[in-house]
Protein backbone atom coordinates (compact mmCIF):
# COMPACT_ATOMS: atom_id res chain seq x y z
CA UNK A 1 0.00 0.00 0.00
CA UNK A 2 2.68 2.43 1.34
CA UNK A 3 4.73 1.31 -2.12
CA UNK A 4 1.30 2.05 -4.47
CA UNK A 5 1.37 5.63 -2.72
CA UNK A 6 4.89 6.79 -3.76
CA UNK A 7 4.40 5.26 -7.32
CA UNK A 8 1.27 7.28 -7.70
CA UNK A 9 3.01 10.35 -5.84
CA UNK A 10 6.01 9.94 -8.45
CA UNK A 11 3.96 9.53 -11.29
CA UNK A 12 1.55 12.55 -10.26
CA UNK A 13 5.14 14.52 -9.64
CA UNK A 14 5.96 13.55 -13.28
CA UNK A 15 2.46 14.54 -14.65
CA UNK A 16 3.22 17.95 -12.99
CA UNK A 17 6.89 18.47 -14.07
CA UNK A 18 5.43 17.58 -17.87
CA UNK A 19 3.01 20.13 -17.47
CA UNK A 20 4.67 23.32 -16.50
CA UNK A 21 7.74 21.66 -18.35
CA UNK A 22 8.01 25.56 -20.09
CA UNK A 23 7.39 28.80 -18.66
CA UNK A 24 4.60 30.60 -19.85
CA UNK A 25 5.90 34.23 -19.26
CA UNK A 26 7.50 35.86 -21.44
CA UNK A 27 11.52 36.10 -21.55
CA UNK A 28 11.94 39.81 -21.15
CA UNK A 29 15.00 40.71 -20.56
CA UNK A 30 13.91 41.99 -17.18
CA UNK A 31 12.66 38.34 -16.42
CA UNK A 32 15.81 36.84 -17.41
CA UNK A 33 18.26 39.29 -15.18
CA UNK A 34 15.61 38.80 -12.05
CA UNK A 35 15.86 34.95 -12.19
CA UNK A 36 19.09 34.79 -12.99
CA UNK A 37 19.87 37.37 -9.38
CA UNK A 38 17.59 35.18 -7.59
CA UNK A 39 19.80 32.45 -8.81
CA UNK A 40 22.97 33.81 -7.50
CA UNK A 41 20.97 34.75 -4.62
CA UNK A 42 19.78 30.99 -3.65
CA UNK A 43 23.65 30.03 -4.25
CA UNK A 44 24.78 33.33 -1.94
CA UNK A 45 22.66 31.58 0.76
CA UNK A 46 23.17 27.96 0.36
CA UNK A 47 26.71 29.16 0.40
CA UNK A 48 26.40 30.78 3.68
CA UNK A 49 24.22 28.09 4.97
CA UNK A 50 26.95 25.15 4.63
CA UNK A 51 29.71 27.57 6.11
CA UNK A 52 27.48 27.51 9.32
CA UNK A 53 26.98 23.73 8.98
CA UNK A 54 30.62 23.22 8.96
CA UNK A 55 31.89 25.91 10.84
CA UNK A 56 29.43 24.17 13.97
CA UNK A 57 30.52 20.55 13.15
CA UNK A 58 34.10 21.77 14.15
CA UNK B 1 -59.66 77.59 -20.52
CA UNK B 2 -56.61 75.84 -21.03
CA UNK B 3 -56.31 76.40 -24.73
CA UNK B 4 -56.03 79.78 -23.28
CA UNK B 5 -53.78 79.79 -21.13
CA UNK B 6 -51.49 77.72 -22.91
CA UNK B 7 -51.69 80.99 -24.98
CA UNK B 8 -50.55 83.21 -22.42
CA UNK B 9 -46.84 84.23 -22.74
CA UNK B 10 -44.59 83.12 -20.36
CA UNK B 11 -43.53 86.58 -19.73
CA UNK B 12 -46.69 87.40 -19.06
CA UNK B 13 -47.61 84.94 -16.14
CA UNK B 14 -44.04 85.52 -14.82
CA UNK B 15 -45.16 89.42 -14.15
CA UNK B 16 -48.48 88.43 -13.04
CA UNK B 17 -48.94 85.33 -11.29
CA UNK B 18 -52.29 83.83 -11.96
CA UNK B 19 -53.81 80.88 -9.43
CA UNK B 20 -52.44 78.49 -11.87
CA UNK B 21 -49.19 79.35 -12.04
CA UNK B 22 -49.32 79.32 -8.21
CA UNK B 23 -50.05 75.82 -8.18
CA UNK B 24 -47.52 75.09 -10.80
CA UNK B 25 -44.85 76.53 -8.47
CA UNK B 26 -46.04 74.13 -5.73
CA UNK B 27 -46.02 71.38 -7.58
CA UNK B 28 -42.67 72.47 -8.76
CA UNK B 29 -41.27 73.07 -5.55
CA UNK B 30 -43.03 69.62 -4.05
CA UNK B 31 -40.94 67.79 -7.45
CA UNK B 32 -38.16 69.53 -6.09
CA UNK B 33 -38.06 68.49 -2.51
CA UNK B 34 -39.15 65.27 -3.99
CA UNK B 35 -36.01 65.26 -5.96
CA UNK B 36 -33.59 66.25 -3.37
CA UNK B 37 -35.25 63.41 -1.00
CA UNK B 38 -35.33 60.45 -3.94
CA UNK B 39 -31.73 61.77 -4.51
CA UNK B 40 -30.78 61.05 -0.89
CA UNK B 41 -32.80 57.77 -0.67
CA UNK B 42 -30.91 57.06 -3.84
CA UNK B 43 -27.65 57.87 -2.35
CA UNK B 44 -28.65 55.91 1.13
CA UNK B 45 -29.44 52.57 -0.72
CA UNK B 46 -26.32 53.04 -3.23
CA UNK B 47 -24.13 53.55 0.11
CA UNK B 48 -26.01 50.71 1.86
CA UNK B 49 -25.58 48.32 -1.43
CA UNK B 50 -21.53 49.17 -0.97
CA UNK B 51 -21.15 48.84 1.97
CA UNK B 52 -23.22 45.44 1.62
CA UNK B 53 -20.84 44.58 -1.47
CA UNK B 54 -17.84 44.96 1.13
CA UNK B 55 -18.53 43.18 3.85
CA UNK B 56 -19.51 40.21 1.24
CA UNK B 57 -16.08 40.46 -0.43
CA UNK B 58 -13.70 41.88 2.63
CA UNK B 59 -12.29 38.91 4.77
CA UNK B 60 -8.83 38.02 3.06
CA UNK B 61 -6.74 41.16 3.42
CA UNK B 62 -8.19 41.65 7.21
CA UNK B 63 -7.56 38.51 7.89
CA UNK B 64 -4.21 37.77 6.25
CA UNK B 65 -3.00 41.20 7.82
CA UNK B 66 -4.14 40.95 11.24
CA UNK B 67 -2.94 37.32 11.50
CA UNK B 68 0.78 39.05 10.44
CA UNK B 69 0.62 39.66 13.99
CA UNK B 70 0.89 36.45 14.70
CA UNK B 71 3.02 34.92 18.43
CA UNK B 72 6.52 35.76 16.62
CA UNK B 73 4.83 39.22 15.58
CA UNK B 74 3.42 39.50 18.81
CA UNK B 75 6.90 38.90 20.17
CA UNK B 76 8.49 41.40 18.37
CA UNK B 77 6.46 44.03 19.39
CA UNK B 78 6.50 43.40 22.82
CA UNK B 79 10.37 43.45 22.86
CA UNK B 80 10.28 46.54 20.95
CA UNK B 81 8.20 48.24 23.30
CA UNK B 82 10.66 47.28 26.51
CA UNK B 83 13.60 47.66 24.93
CA UNK B 84 13.01 51.09 23.19
CA UNK B 85 9.68 52.58 25.02
CA UNK B 86 7.69 54.86 22.74
CA UNK B 87 10.37 55.73 20.23
CA UNK B 88 9.92 53.28 17.40
CA UNK B 89 6.00 53.43 17.22
CA UNK B 90 6.92 55.84 13.94
CA UNK B 91 8.59 52.79 11.88
CA UNK B 92 5.84 50.35 12.81
CA UNK B 93 3.01 52.89 11.26
CA UNK B 94 4.93 53.08 8.41
CA UNK B 95 5.24 49.46 7.52
CA UNK B 96 1.41 49.70 7.07
CA UNK B 97 1.44 50.80 3.63
CA UNK B 98 4.45 48.53 2.97
CA UNK B 99 2.54 45.71 4.32
CA UNK B 100 -0.58 47.00 1.71
CA UNK B 101 1.69 48.02 -1.25
CA UNK B 102 3.00 43.89 -1.32
CA UNK B 103 -0.45 42.10 0.03
CA UNK B 104 -2.69 44.45 -2.52
CA UNK B 105 -0.40 43.14 -5.90
CA UNK B 106 -1.98 39.15 -4.74
CA UNK B 107 -5.22 40.71 -4.66
CA UNK B 108 -5.13 41.55 -8.25
CA UNK B 109 -3.18 38.56 -9.45
CA UNK B 110 -5.63 36.37 -7.81
CA UNK B 111 -8.56 38.28 -9.31
CA UNK B 112 -7.56 38.32 -12.57
CA UNK B 113 -5.27 35.21 -13.00
CA UNK B 114 -7.87 32.55 -10.98
CA UNK B 115 -4.44 30.83 -10.20
CA UNK B 116 -2.95 30.43 -6.26
CA UNK B 117 0.42 31.81 -6.08
CA UNK B 118 1.79 28.36 -6.51
CA UNK B 119 -0.29 27.71 -9.16
CA UNK B 120 0.98 30.76 -10.68
CA UNK B 121 4.88 30.37 -9.88
CA UNK B 122 4.62 26.80 -11.70
CA UNK B 123 2.92 28.25 -14.69
CA UNK B 124 4.96 31.31 -15.58
CA UNK B 125 8.37 30.13 -14.34
CA UNK B 126 8.05 26.55 -14.80
CA UNK B 127 8.91 23.17 -12.45
CA UNK B 128 11.86 24.27 -11.07
CA UNK B 129 10.82 27.51 -9.82
CA UNK B 130 7.97 26.00 -9.03
CA UNK B 131 9.12 22.79 -6.44
CA UNK B 132 11.45 25.56 -4.84
CA UNK B 133 8.93 27.61 -3.91
CA UNK B 134 6.56 24.73 -2.87
CA UNK B 135 8.82 22.76 -1.08
CA UNK B 136 10.26 26.15 0.95
CA UNK B 137 6.70 27.02 1.70
CA UNK B 138 6.06 23.85 3.24
CA UNK B 139 9.18 23.73 5.15
CA UNK B 140 8.48 27.11 6.27
CA UNK B 141 4.98 26.83 6.81
CA UNK B 142 5.43 23.73 9.04
CA UNK B 143 8.36 25.70 11.27
CA UNK B 144 6.05 28.43 11.74
CA UNK B 145 3.30 26.44 12.78
CA UNK B 146 5.40 24.99 15.51
CA UNK B 147 6.34 28.59 16.69
CA UNK B 148 2.25 29.51 16.66
CA UNK B 149 1.77 26.67 18.84
CA UNK B 150 4.74 27.54 21.52
CA UNK B 151 3.14 30.70 21.75
CA UNK B 152 -0.42 29.22 22.07
CA UNK B 153 1.23 26.91 24.69
CA UNK B 154 2.90 29.53 26.48
CA UNK B 155 -0.09 31.78 26.80
CA UNK B 156 -2.23 29.32 28.08
CA UNK B 157 0.58 28.32 30.85
CA UNK B 158 -0.28 31.58 32.47
CA UNK B 159 -3.61 29.94 33.77
CA UNK B 160 -1.70 26.37 33.96
CA UNK B 161 -3.38 24.54 31.54
CA UNK B 162 -1.20 21.83 30.04
CA UNK B 163 0.47 22.06 26.62
CA UNK B 164 -1.28 19.01 25.64
CA UNK B 165 -4.87 20.08 26.24
CA UNK B 166 -4.01 23.74 24.85
CA UNK B 167 -2.62 21.91 21.55
CA UNK B 168 -5.76 19.88 21.28
CA UNK B 169 -7.85 22.10 21.89
CA UNK B 170 -6.64 24.54 19.21
CA UNK B 171 -6.76 21.21 16.60
CA UNK B 172 -10.28 20.59 17.29
CA UNK B 173 -10.74 24.14 17.30
CA UNK B 174 -8.80 24.62 13.54
CA UNK B 175 -10.86 21.42 12.45
CA UNK B 176 -14.07 22.59 13.33
CA UNK B 177 -13.63 26.03 11.36
CA UNK B 178 -13.37 23.82 8.44
CA UNK B 179 -14.79 20.86 8.42
CA UNK B 180 -18.49 22.08 7.72
CA UNK B 181 -17.24 22.72 4.06
CA UNK B 182 -18.24 26.29 4.04
CA UNK B 183 -15.74 29.30 2.77
CA UNK B 184 -17.77 31.64 4.05
CA UNK B 185 -18.28 30.17 7.39
CA UNK B 186 -14.49 29.45 7.80
CA UNK B 187 -13.85 33.15 7.20
CA UNK B 188 -16.50 34.74 9.39
CA UNK B 189 -15.17 32.71 12.25
CA UNK B 190 -11.02 33.83 11.70
CA UNK B 191 -12.87 37.82 11.37
CA UNK B 192 -13.85 36.84 14.74
CA UNK B 193 -10.66 35.57 16.21
CA UNK B 194 -9.54 39.16 14.18
CA UNK B 195 -11.67 40.87 16.45
CA UNK B 196 -10.06 39.48 19.31
CA UNK B 197 -6.69 40.43 18.20
CA UNK B 198 -8.06 44.32 19.30
CA UNK B 199 -7.64 43.05 22.80
CA UNK B 200 -4.18 45.09 23.54
CA UNK B 201 -5.92 48.10 22.48
CA UNK B 202 -8.23 48.34 25.60
CA UNK B 203 -5.51 46.92 27.27
CA UNK B 204 -3.10 49.77 27.03
CA UNK B 205 -5.88 52.10 27.37
CA UNK B 206 -6.04 50.09 31.18
CA UNK B 207 -2.82 51.45 32.31
CA UNK B 208 -3.27 54.81 30.80
CA UNK B 209 0.04 55.21 29.06
CA UNK B 210 1.51 58.42 28.87
CA UNK B 211 -0.01 60.31 25.69
CA UNK B 212 2.07 62.63 25.02
CA UNK B 213 5.14 60.86 24.71
CA UNK B 214 3.24 58.42 22.68
CA UNK B 215 2.22 60.41 20.37
CA UNK B 216 5.79 62.28 19.85
CA UNK B 217 7.31 58.53 19.46
CA UNK B 218 4.21 57.71 16.95
CA UNK B 219 4.26 61.49 15.02
CA UNK B 220 7.50 62.23 15.17
CA UNK B 221 10.28 60.28 13.42
CA UNK B 222 13.19 59.82 16.21
CA UNK B 223 16.02 57.00 17.50
CA UNK B 224 15.81 55.94 20.78
CA UNK B 225 18.26 57.31 23.33
CA UNK B 226 22.10 56.15 22.45
CA UNK B 227 21.31 56.34 18.79
CA UNK B 228 21.97 54.43 15.84
CA UNK B 229 23.65 51.06 17.48
CA UNK B 230 24.17 47.57 16.27
CA UNK B 231 21.02 45.94 18.36
CA UNK B 232 18.93 49.19 17.21
CA UNK B 233 19.14 47.88 13.88
CA UNK B 234 18.84 43.76 14.42
CA UNK B 235 15.28 45.27 16.36
CA UNK B 236 14.54 47.01 13.27
CA UNK B 237 15.41 44.09 10.64
CA UNK B 238 13.14 42.13 13.05
CA UNK B 239 9.87 44.39 12.79
CA UNK B 240 10.49 44.60 8.96
CA UNK B 241 10.80 40.73 8.74
CA UNK B 242 7.32 40.19 10.62
CA UNK B 243 5.97 42.49 8.35
CA UNK B 244 5.78 40.45 5.21
CA UNK B 245 5.99 36.91 5.67
CA UNK B 246 6.07 34.45 2.38
CA UNK B 247 2.83 32.59 3.54
CA UNK B 248 1.20 35.72 3.93
CA UNK B 249 1.55 36.27 -0.29
CA UNK B 250 0.87 32.17 -0.87
CA UNK B 251 -2.04 32.83 1.39
CA UNK B 252 -4.22 35.93 0.26
CA UNK B 253 -3.93 34.75 -3.56
CA UNK B 254 -5.09 31.52 -3.09
CA UNK B 255 -7.92 33.02 -0.36
CA UNK B 256 -9.11 35.49 -2.93
CA UNK B 257 -9.62 32.54 -5.78
CA UNK B 258 -10.84 30.23 -3.01
CA UNK B 259 -13.66 33.02 -2.37
CA UNK B 260 -13.91 33.41 -6.61
CA UNK B 261 -13.40 37.32 -6.49
CA UNK B 262 -14.09 39.14 -10.28
CA UNK B 263 -11.86 41.65 -11.44
CA UNK B 264 -14.98 43.80 -10.16
CA UNK B 265 -14.34 43.03 -6.87
CA UNK B 266 -10.39 44.26 -7.13
CA UNK B 267 -11.14 47.64 -5.76
CA UNK B 268 -13.39 46.31 -2.53
CA UNK B 269 -10.73 43.87 -2.25
CA UNK B 270 -7.88 46.68 -1.90
CA UNK B 271 -10.15 48.33 0.59
CA UNK B 272 -10.07 44.67 2.69
CA UNK B 273 -6.50 45.09 2.43
CA UNK B 274 -5.88 48.32 3.67
CA UNK B 275 -8.39 48.21 6.31
CA UNK B 276 -6.50 45.16 7.28
CA UNK B 277 -2.83 46.99 7.42
CA UNK B 278 -4.53 49.66 9.88
CA UNK B 279 -5.05 47.39 12.02
CA UNK B 280 -1.83 45.42 11.88
CA UNK B 281 0.44 48.55 12.39
CA UNK B 282 -2.12 49.73 15.25
CA UNK B 283 -2.39 46.14 17.14
CA UNK B 284 1.38 46.70 16.85
CA UNK B 285 1.86 49.88 18.36
CA UNK B 286 -0.44 49.02 21.24
CA UNK B 287 1.48 46.36 21.63
CA UNK B 288 4.60 48.26 22.16
CA UNK B 289 2.61 50.83 23.93
CA UNK B 290 1.72 48.22 26.64
CA UNK B 291 5.31 47.18 27.35
CA UNK B 292 6.62 50.57 26.90
CA UNK B 293 4.74 51.68 29.60
CA UNK B 294 5.13 48.52 32.34
CA UNK B 295 8.31 47.18 31.01
CA UNK B 296 10.87 49.90 30.41
CA UNK B 297 14.08 49.05 29.51
CA UNK B 298 13.57 45.28 30.55
CA UNK B 299 14.78 42.88 27.96
CA UNK B 300 11.45 40.53 26.71
CA UNK B 301 12.39 36.96 24.81
CA UNK B 302 9.24 35.93 24.07
CA UNK B 303 5.43 37.19 24.66
CA UNK B 304 4.88 34.42 27.08
CA UNK B 305 7.15 35.70 29.83
CA UNK B 306 5.89 39.14 28.96
CA UNK B 307 2.33 38.30 29.66
CA UNK B 308 3.61 36.62 32.85
CA UNK B 309 5.31 39.75 33.96
CA UNK B 310 2.57 41.66 33.22
CA UNK B 311 0.09 39.17 35.21
CA UNK B 312 2.23 39.92 38.20
CA UNK B 313 1.40 43.73 37.86
CA UNK B 314 -1.89 43.53 37.40
CA UNK B 315 -4.05 39.96 37.18
CA UNK B 316 -6.45 41.23 34.61
CA UNK B 317 -4.10 43.00 32.50
CA UNK B 318 -2.02 39.67 32.32
CA UNK B 319 -5.35 38.04 31.61
CA UNK B 320 -5.61 39.96 28.51
CA UNK B 321 -2.58 39.72 27.26
CA UNK B 322 -2.41 35.94 27.87
CA UNK B 323 -5.66 36.05 25.38
CA UNK B 324 -4.34 38.21 22.87
CA UNK B 325 -1.13 35.95 22.40
CA UNK B 326 -3.23 32.75 22.20
CA UNK B 327 -5.12 34.26 19.67
CA UNK B 328 -2.45 35.58 17.99
CA UNK B 329 -0.66 32.08 17.72
CA UNK B 330 -4.44 30.90 16.90
CA UNK B 331 -4.52 33.08 13.76
CA UNK B 332 -1.41 32.72 12.76
CA UNK B 333 -1.36 29.03 12.77
CA UNK B 334 -5.27 28.64 10.91
CA UNK B 335 -3.74 30.87 7.96
CA UNK B 336 -0.58 29.00 7.97
CA UNK B 337 -2.05 25.53 7.85
CA UNK B 338 -4.42 26.96 5.17
CA UNK B 339 -1.80 28.79 2.70
CA UNK B 340 0.20 25.17 2.38
CA UNK B 341 -2.69 23.07 1.59
CA UNK B 342 -4.28 25.42 -0.68
CA UNK B 343 -1.01 25.05 -2.60
CA UNK B 344 -0.52 22.03 -2.71
CA UNK B 345 -4.06 21.33 -3.65
CA UNK B 346 -3.15 24.08 -6.80
CA UNK B 347 -0.27 22.29 -7.95
CA UNK B 348 -1.36 18.33 -7.40
CA UNK B 349 -4.57 19.47 -9.18
CA UNK B 350 -6.41 18.56 -5.89
CA UNK B 351 -10.00 19.39 -4.73
CA UNK B 352 -8.71 22.58 -2.90
CA UNK B 353 -11.55 24.68 -1.50
CA UNK B 354 -13.02 25.13 1.53
CA UNK B 355 -16.46 24.96 0.10
CA UNK B 356 -15.75 21.27 -0.62
CA UNK B 357 -17.06 18.95 2.30
CA UNK B 358 -14.23 16.70 3.21
CA UNK B 359 -15.33 13.31 1.64
CA UNK B 360 -15.18 16.10 -1.78
CA UNK B 361 -11.41 17.30 -0.83
CA UNK B 362 -9.86 14.62 1.14
CA UNK B 363 -6.11 14.94 0.08
CA UNK B 364 -6.54 18.67 0.78
CA UNK B 365 -8.20 18.58 4.05
CA UNK B 366 -6.00 15.40 5.16
CA UNK B 367 -2.72 17.66 4.39
CA UNK B 368 -4.53 20.54 6.87
CA UNK B 369 -4.73 18.41 9.49
CA UNK B 370 -1.51 16.55 8.99
CA UNK B 371 -0.18 20.22 9.44
CA UNK B 372 -1.67 20.61 12.19
CA UNK B 373 -1.21 17.42 13.89
CA UNK B 374 2.39 17.64 12.54
CA UNK B 375 2.94 21.10 14.28
CA UNK B 376 1.61 20.84 17.36
CA UNK B 377 3.30 16.97 18.41
CA UNK B 378 6.76 18.79 17.72
CA UNK B 379 5.49 21.22 20.99
CA UNK B 380 4.56 18.62 23.21
CA UNK B 381 7.77 16.51 22.65
CA UNK B 382 10.09 16.87 25.98
CA UNK B 383 13.01 18.97 25.30
CA UNK B 384 12.54 19.80 21.97
CA UNK B 385 14.86 22.38 19.87
CA UNK B 386 12.25 24.94 19.89
CA UNK B 387 14.70 28.18 20.31
CA UNK B 388 16.77 26.40 17.12
CA UNK B 389 13.31 26.28 15.09
CA UNK B 390 12.47 29.74 15.64
CA UNK B 391 15.93 30.34 14.48
CA UNK B 392 15.35 28.55 11.46
CA UNK B 393 12.09 30.03 10.66
CA UNK B 394 14.35 33.27 10.09
CA UNK B 395 17.10 31.43 8.06
CA UNK B 396 14.73 29.35 5.67
CA UNK B 397 11.90 32.51 5.27
CA UNK B 398 15.29 34.63 4.07
CA UNK B 399 15.43 32.24 1.10
CA UNK B 400 11.67 32.15 0.57
CA UNK B 401 11.20 35.38 0.57
CA UNK B 402 13.00 36.87 -2.28
CA UNK B 403 11.80 34.89 -4.80
CA UNK B 404 8.27 35.13 -3.91
CA UNK B 405 8.27 38.63 -4.01
CA UNK B 406 10.30 38.85 -7.04
CA UNK B 407 7.84 36.22 -8.55
CA UNK B 408 5.02 38.64 -7.62
CA UNK B 409 6.08 41.73 -9.19
CA UNK B 410 7.42 39.65 -12.79
CA UNK B 411 3.41 38.15 -12.65
CA UNK B 412 2.12 41.59 -12.16
CA UNK B 413 4.06 43.28 -15.15
CA UNK B 414 3.05 40.70 -17.47
CA UNK B 415 0.46 42.24 -19.83
CA UNK B 416 -0.80 39.30 -21.57
CA UNK B 417 -2.32 38.02 -17.75
CA UNK B 418 -2.82 40.72 -16.43
CA UNK B 419 -3.92 43.14 -18.85
CA UNK B 420 -5.13 46.95 -17.81
CA UNK B 421 -4.43 45.29 -14.05
CA UNK B 422 -1.03 45.10 -14.95
CA UNK B 423 1.26 47.65 -12.07
CA UNK B 424 1.50 50.65 -13.24
CA UNK B 425 5.16 52.95 -13.35
CA UNK B 426 4.17 54.15 -9.66
CA UNK B 427 3.24 50.91 -8.36
CA UNK B 428 6.47 49.52 -9.54
CA UNK B 429 8.73 52.17 -8.22
CA UNK B 430 6.55 51.51 -4.69
CA UNK B 431 6.97 47.86 -5.28
CA UNK B 432 10.42 47.71 -6.53
CA UNK B 433 11.73 50.19 -3.76
CA UNK B 434 9.77 47.60 -1.10
CA UNK B 435 10.92 44.86 -2.17
CA UNK B 436 14.85 45.76 -2.60
CA UNK B 437 14.52 46.99 0.85
CA UNK B 438 12.47 43.85 2.14
CA UNK B 439 15.17 41.50 0.30
CA UNK B 440 18.52 43.05 1.76
CA UNK B 441 16.77 43.35 5.36
CA UNK B 442 15.25 40.21 5.72
CA UNK B 443 18.74 38.47 4.35
CA UNK B 444 20.94 40.75 6.68
CA UNK B 445 18.27 39.61 9.36
CA UNK B 446 19.09 36.01 8.26
CA UNK B 447 23.06 36.40 8.83
CA UNK B 448 22.31 38.04 12.02
CA UNK B 449 20.26 34.96 13.14
CA UNK B 450 23.07 32.93 12.10
CA UNK B 451 26.14 34.01 12.89
CA UNK B 452 24.70 36.52 16.07
CA UNK B 453 28.11 38.24 16.67
CA UNK B 454 28.25 39.82 13.12
CA UNK B 455 26.62 42.77 13.82
CA UNK B 456 28.10 43.49 17.42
Amino acid sequence: MILEFFKNTLSTVKSINRKYAHPQIKMTPAVKVSLLSLRLYLIFLVGILVYKFITMLR
Amino acid sequence: MDEELNAQPVVESAAAPSPRVDGQSRTSQRDASMSVLSKLYYRYKKVLKVIRLFLIIAGPGIIVMVADNDAGGITTYTATGAKYSFHLIWFLILLGPVAYYVQEMTVRLGAVTKRGHAEAIFHAFGSFWGWFSLMDLVLLNWLTMITEFIGMTAALSIFGVPRLVTVLAAAVLMATMVIQGRYWTWEKAAMVFCVLNLIYIPAAFMIHPPLKQVLQGSLIPQLPPGGFTNELFFFLMANIGTTIAPWMIFFQQSAVVDKSLQEKDIAAGKVDTGIGAFFTVVVAAFCVILTGTLLPGQNIYDAGSAAAKFMGISKQLGTFLAIGLFDAGFLGAICISLASSWAFGEVFGWAHSLNNKVKEAPWFYAYYFFGILLAGTVVLIPRAPLVLITLFVQVIAVTLLPAALVFLILLLNNEETMGQFKNTRFQNIANITIVTLIVAVSTLYGISALFPNILK
